[in-house]
């Protein structure tokens, strides 16, 4: 399959980037790892005159904590993310992630910028990102904004981000102590988009008791979703059973999947309930309960 | 546009469209036609190629995204006319029938292996999770990339 022609840029700086897409508006997309925009060129639903290749801006590909946040820089790869020793004893959410996104070959060109910036509720970091309480730092010809990701993504294929703006980092809060998470999604085979998937993310606080609590939901509405009613029932109180199977039940309330190929409407529901309580169960086992 | 690169450390140029893609100038352009186009949609893996060493599906690229990039395909394994320890295992083992995965399947075990030298078999049903083989049920491919694990290690 051939993909309309375009004109190609491939802009050094952040700087002459911006200025490239302020220029061009609407007509031209970022070009991050392309593991998503080019299979959409090749099938023609996007036929961009313009593609801006952020691939040879330097210093954008980073993993580090610093000043309470782990910082991602927007290039990095998921396999990078896949393969940190620090995302690995640190942020087992962001493990179980990266390591069920697409397959092995995607993931060597895939970012972690490309995932959020897509805007696709199919997408698995979306949903991480939910859990996980992040902000996405944009750059513009305007300067720096830092865009919380509860309001990031605002319709199908559509952020938050404005036609100029270059996703330059992601922020997660350092994880405080007896915190855990972990991401369950249910596949019909490596590399195809989740039938549902459920992050979540808590800690627990000196009495037991859920001091903070994050739920994204993949692939079960037109946006990710954060399930705020079944946060809501978990926090401030202790994570027993029975309060784990009303915020499941709750998470499955929040989901408004379509009937496809892989599932029926009640199906899926039905999944995110039972994903729900998994991912709770395991996040509270890496927590320490 | 002028994409100057290098495959299996030959050097090459040529001025292609931006919308050529990698594998299409691999094999049309430059004429190596080991690597193979499968299904064209990301999923099969056929068209695998190391970009400075990182398996990545060719398919899926541009070709003036390879500017400057060192590239390897499954021409580059054999050596002095003597196949790699990987084409021989598949060969030994039988990890191939109709044969049109197996270029993929090289290029993504042999970046694994260079990493992982002793993996585990479920080590290498993850590595290889993102090439697709319709004939063999993987159980042969699996043998063949434990077969040259062992013979790389010696």
């Amino acid at each position: 399959m051939i993909p309309a022609a375009f004109e190609y840029h491939a802009p050094s700086t952040i700087g002459e980037a911006t200025a490239l897409l302020a220029r061009l508006g609407e007509d031209a997309k970022v070009l991050s790892g392309g593991q998503s925009l080019i299979p959409l060129m090749k099938l023609r639903l996007a036929s961009p005159a313009h593609v801006v290749d952020i691939n040879g801006i330097a210093g954008l590909t980073y993993i580090r904590e610093a000043d309470g946040f782990l910082r991602i820089g927007g290039l990095t790869r998921e396999s990078e993310l896949e393969e940190s020793e620090l995302i690995q004893t640190r942020y087992p959410l962001l493990h179980d992630t990266a390591k069920v996104i697409a397959d092995p070959l995607v993931r060597n060109l895939a970012t972690v910028g490309g995932n959020l910036a897509h805007g696709d509720p199919a997408n698995d970091h979306p949903a991480t990102m939910l859990a996980l309480g992040a902000e996405v730092v944009a750059v513009g010809t305007k300067g720096e904004r830092r865009l919380p990701i509860a309001s990031f993504f605002t319709g199908p294929f559509v952020t938050s981000l404005k036609p100029d703006e270059i996703l330059v980092e992601i922020r997660i809060p350092t994880p405080a102590a007896r915190s855990g998470g972990a991401y369950l999604k249910l596949e019909r085979k490596v590399g195809d988009f989740a039938t549902a998937a459920v992050a979540a993310q808590l800690t627990l606080g000196a009495s037991g008791a859920c001091d903070q609590v994050g739920i994204g939901l993949t692939n079960v509405g037109l946006t990710p979703i954060k399930a705020t009613k079944a946060e809501a029932a978990l926090k401030g109180k202790a994570p027993d059973e029975a309060t784990i199977k009303r915020a499941a039940e709750l998470a499955a309330e929040a989901s408004e999947p379509a009937a496809d190929l892989r599932g029926s409407v009640e199906y899926k529901k039905d999944l995110v309930r039972v994903l729900t309580a998994r991912a709770l169960r395991k996040a509270l086992e890496r927590a320490g309960r | 546009m002028l994409v100057k690169l290098s495959i299996n450390g030959e050097k090459h140029e040529a001025d292609v469209e931006p919308r050529l893609l990698l594998v299409h100038m691999i094999r049309e352009v430059l004429r190596l036609t080991g690597t193979h186009i499968g299904c064209d949609t990301t999923h099969c893996g056929a068209c695998t190629i190391l970009m400075d060493g990182r398996p990545v599906k060719s398919c899926t690229m541009f070709a003036v995204q390879a500017q400057g990039k060192a590239l390897m395909t499954v021409e580059g394994l054999e050596q002095n006319d003597k196949l790699h320890p990987l084409q021989e295992g598949f060969m030994a083992e039988h990890g191939l029938q109709c044969g049109y995965c197996t270029p993929g399947m090289l290029m993504t075990s042999y970046a694994f292996l260079k990493k992982y030298p002793s993996p585990t078999e479920d080590d290498i049903r993850r590595a290889i999770s993102g090439n697709l083989c319709r004939c063999t049920g993987y159980v042969n491919i699996v043998k063949s990339v434990q077969y040259a694990a062992a013979k790389l290690r010696g």
